[in-house]
């Protein structure tokens, strides 16, 4: 298995099939590990961040974490597979753009991804379709036993597991949720629903984790309290509080638009399908826009004549880095928009 | 309703409202009495931002905290953000605490998960810690004698 096997496909947790997934696109938990007796990545040498490297790709790869792993040394990799692991949510930004010695092991079926000398020696994350936290906190669970049984992490009996940021010491437990917010965008609500979750000590991102803005109708929401509660405590907030606020106040927005603006909403939907078929130039911020209304017509029953699978790869595939991979080339933003607008086309029946 | 500050007439931006002895008591402050009578007021600001305020806040006049270890200074952290070593949580606690409780809704204590193994003692991982930074010292001054002595030392305890 190798990066390009990837490219053509949606990764598991894009599908849209999971729980709630007319709200909850996917979930993520990730845990952060430092190996003991090191330094952190920033008093590394090179030689050490070298042997560091090489070390724990090794260890990975030999525990036999999950089917088809495969690392993917991201100083040797090309720009186009960099950006292909951030449109993939396989690796942060930080991680893509970085110049010294790290990697990434992705699973076959990309439901697990660790990155390897990114802030910490390891960051290890599970994603799964729709809403799932219990299942991906339980998975990597399974996979910090695993690589705890072959290498000390750095752990402290009061301040836990040790991180090179303050705010990730503890459990190292970030848990997120990317959701499709498209109602309360519309309603005018999502400001007030934001508010809210910054005063429960939810962290708001965008699209692509931190450093991006949440613009559109897509918004990752995680905790930031990572010590003095447990995992366990930590995911049962979450999926027990956190996350059915959200899915209620939006479906309870959809429900208004379509009880007292049927006509608004149906014309907003069928337009944004109708360009998507039409288009013959689009950008990547103008493509997202429109298939995110496209997905809430699908989810309200409006438009019937198109496959949620279909557009939720899209998401995926129309990306700058996904666009070039599949067409073979590279590709200037004027040339990627014609691209891209055929691409669309083809896939969602246009003409 | 425009309340204003019970100590200075400022503008008061700070209610409370307290049950003594079955007698409610109203009190109005502005944001600077608040704080001088010793009421924290809940911060409606993301964590990167209070980290950052943490980081701005000038640095007190005894010597610099620095890490035996790894090198690191209270200000280089301050600055970037990020601990150089696992160490650094021992020298630097003073300032953690607060910084931890601040951005952990008050805990300053690890509840959740321990290793499975017992793994390396505390003792023995700065132990290792220190000579590694005893290696990268000696190399960077090209005493490869001392150097190779430092590793040998490393391979014993059982780390490569």
């Amino acid at each position: 298995m190798t990066l390009s096997d990837l490219t053509a496909q949606a990764g598991e947790w894009l599908r849209g099939a999971g729980p709630m997934h007319d709200v909850v696109i996917s979930s993520r938990v990730r845990l952060a590990r430092n190996v003991a007796g090191m330094p952190f990545l920033s008093k590394c040498t090179a030689a050490q961040q070298r042997d560091l490297e090489q070390r724990l790709a090794g260890t990975i790869l030999d525990a036999g974490l999950a089917d088809g792993t495969f690392y993917v040394d991201m100083a040797a990799a090309s720009e186009t597979d960099r950006r292909l692991l951030v449109e993939r949510h396989l690796v942060s930004r930080q991680h893509a753009e970085a110049s010294h010695p790290r990697g990434v092991a992705v699973a076959g079926d990309e439901t697990m991804a660790i990155m390897v000398n990114e802030e910490d020696h390891l960051r290890m994350q599970v994603l799964r379709s729709g809403l799932q936290l219990d299942n991906a906190a339980a998975e990597i669970n399974r996979i910090d036993d695993r690589l705890e049984g072959q290498m000390d992490f750095a752990f402290d009996g009061r301040y836990g597991y040790l991180t090179a940021c303050p705010t990730n010491v503890g459990t190292g437990l970030r848990v997120s949720v990317m959701l499709h917010l498209p109602a309360l965008k519309m309603t005018g609500e999502i400001e007030k629903a934001l508010r809210a979750a910054r005063d429960m000590h939810l962290a708001i991102r965008g699209l692509y984790g931190e450093g991006t803005e949440a613009s559109g109708d897509f918004f990752q929401v995680s905790n930031q309290t990572t010590l003095g509660k447990s995992e366990a405590q930590i995911i049962e907030e979450f999926v027990h509080q956190t996350v059915p606020h959200f899915i209620e106040y939006e479906r309870r927005a959809r429900r208004g638009l379509l009880e007292n603006r049927p006509a608004m909403l149906e014309d907003k939907v069928f337009r944004s399908l109708a360009l998507l078929r039409s288009a013959r130039c689009i950008s990547s911020d103008e493509t997202m826009y429109l298939l995110s209304l496209v997905r809430l017509g699908i989810n309200l029953g409006r438009i019937n004549d198109v496959d949620l699978t279909a557009v939720n790869e899209l998401f995926l595939l129309t990306q700058p880095a996904h666009l070039q991979k599949i067409l073979r080339h590279e590709m200037q933003p004027q040339e990627r928009s014609e691209a891209r607008a055929e691409y669309i086309r083809q896939h969602l029946g246009g003409n | 309703m425009n309340f204003k500050c019970d100590h200075c007439g400022k503008p008061a931006t700070v209610h409370l409202t307290e049950i003594e002895g079955g007698a409610k008591i109203e009190k109005h402050l502005c944001e600077s009495c608040a704080q001088s009578e010793g009421i924290t007021i809940k911060a409606d600001v993301p964590i990167s931002q209070l980290l950052e305020n943490f980081i701005l806040q000038s640095g007190s006049t005894t010597p610099e905290p620095t890490c035996e270890i790894c090198g690191m200074t209270l200000s280089e952290f301050r600055r970037g953000g990020l601990l150089g070593c696992p160490n650094d949580y021992e020298t630097f606690s003073h300032v953690l605490v607060n910084l931890l409780e601040r951005t952990h809704e008050g805990a300053s204590q690890h509840v959740g998960k321990v290793p499975v193994r017992a793994g390396l003692d505390q003792q023995r991982a700065t132990a290792l810690l220190r000579l590694r930074a005893q290696l990268k010292a000696a190399v960077a001054q090209e005493d490869y004698e001392r150097a190779a002595a430092i590793r040998d030392e490393i391979k014993e305890m059982g780390a490569s």
